[in-house]
């Protein structure tokens, strides 16, 4: 039950992008068009799930044990910037095809921060090893549910009549917005 | 000799102050932006962390451009912005713990700030000491005032406050939309549109992603759209409007 918990806090009420403002950067720069988009929300979801199993071994075998917190943000950023590059080399090899669809997103995750920041949020609220897994899941498949439905609202604002100044970033941070006031219906679903 | 020099260090200052600022007109660094604005303190406390790793950055990797191979300059620029976040974390917990708990998870966060990395990759890579501490104090003070002053306006709106002083009487109603996230979405929107508003008026060019403003680097021109998307798409995504359009005029 706590799991399912977890992984529907991380996924619709409290998500990544549109409450914890984690993930940006992809969330405007790649949300035009609705079928990167969603290559770069799976590729995401994946490096995700992968980080968070990762810095939770490191994090309990190594940081805790030898008690070295300081060496916390050096040591995850250092496994999340090889897990991408891991993650890149292994999908070349394996499955070429899913390699040209999502090829250029993959060396970008690294400075995603909804990466990172998952790591930190799993040591910060102390979870157990599965609990730690559920949440990366449930965090990579939120962040591509927002992406996804950003890019298809911004399929159709492309035909809009918008004006000159806001074109571009200022209509693109506005939509954002309104769709977090709608993400805040889901408020108050769990208290968690 | 000397003039020039000077004259530089001033351009190189200036020039992240509004000209080039992060925020209002590359666009960069918009995690932090968003998230930690709800009051004008934390923004100003987030800008002075960011101002710090990035000048302190900036001199190291200065320092070891000539060494370091460029196969591996971006997890060397990387290792050596965590160690610095890591001094001002551990700095804002011992000295201002109230600020530090408010700021959460978002000072670590600095490591993956594009901004910071934007700035090791296109300048301090490239340029001696001095002109890189005036390059990247100067980015780091107009990122500060992008976030005191959405700070301000969020306090304003959301609580009638600057600053935690009150400015309103017993009458003012907050707005308490304005200090959750969707009011940090919109009002950023709407303040990019005003600035746009008067630039455009003025030379003609707005703000936008992809667009003519960005950081230059390797002859390329940097903006947060062009790190995710490849030439070719970028074009394509540029031309897609059109193409719909006359498919609308045509059925």
């Amino acid at each position: 039950m706590d799991i399912l918990v977890i992984f529907i806090a991380a996924a619709i009420v409290n998500n990544f992008v549109l409450t914890y403002f984690l993930g940006i950067c992809p969330f405007i720069g790649v949300s035009k068009r609705v079928d990167h988009a969603f290559s770069l929300g799976i590729a995401t979801t994946f490096v995700m799930t992968m980080t968070a199993i990762i810095t939770w071994l490191i994090n309990h075998f190594i940081l805790i044990k030898f008690n070295l917190p300081f060496l916390e943000y050096v040591s995850f950023i250092i496994v999340i910037a090889s897990l991408v590059q891991l993650v890149e080399m292994f999908i070349r090899k394996v499955n070429p095809f899913l390699y040209r669809t999502l090829g250029i997103f993959l060396p970008l995750i690294t400075t995603n921060c909804a990466v990172l920041g998952l790591a930190l949020f799993a040591v910060l609220r102390d979870y157990s090893f599965i609990g730690t897994v559920v949440f990366g899941l449930g965090a990579g498949l939120g962040f591509t549910l927002a992406i996804v439905i950003m890019a298809g609202i911004r399929e159709e604002l492309d035909m809009a009549d918008v004006p000159l100044p806001l074109q571009g970033a200022g209509i693109t941070l506005i939509t954002a917005g309104l769709l977090a006031l709608s993400f805040m219906g889901f408020a108050g679903l769990i208290t968690a | 000799m000397a003039e020039d020099t000077n004259r530089s260090l001033y351009y190189e200052f200036v020039k992240g102050l509004w000209e080039e600022n992060p925020i209002f007109r590359m666009l960069l660094g918009m995690c932090p932006t968003l998230a930690v604005t709800n009051s004008a303190v934390n923004g100003l406390a987030m800008g002075l962390a960011t101002t710090f790793v990035l000048t302190c950055s900036s001199v190291m990797v200065s320092l070891v451009r000539k060494i370091v191979p460029s196969q591996v300059r971006l997890a060397t620029f990387i290792v050596i912005i965590a160690t610095f976040v890591t001094i001002a974390d551990y700095f804002l917990k011992a000295f201002f713990p109230p600020i530090s708990k408010q700021l959460g998870p978002y000072v670590p966060l600095i490591v993956v700030n594009c901004v910071i990395l934007g700035r090791a990759e296109a300048f301090s890579s490239k340029n001696p000491i001095s002109l890189s501490v005036a390059d990247a104090s100067g980015i780091g003070i107009g990122f500060t005032l992008a976030l005191v002053s959405l700070g301000i306006v969020r306090e304003i709106l959301g609580n009638g406050s600057i600053f935690n002083i009150s400015i309103f009487g017993e009458w003012f109603e907050p707005w308490i939309v304005m200090l959750l996230p969707a009011g940090a979405f919109i009002t950023l929107g709407i303040m990019i549109g005003i600035i746009n508003a008067f630039t455009i008026k003025k030379t003609g060019k707005g703000v936008c992603f992809g667009c003519s403003i960005g950081y230059k680097l390797q002859e390329k021109l940097v903006t947060a759209e062009s790190m995710y998307l490849t030439p070719e798409e970028l074009e394509a995504a540029k031309a897609k409007p059109e193409k719909k359009e006359k498919k609308k005029k045509e059925g």
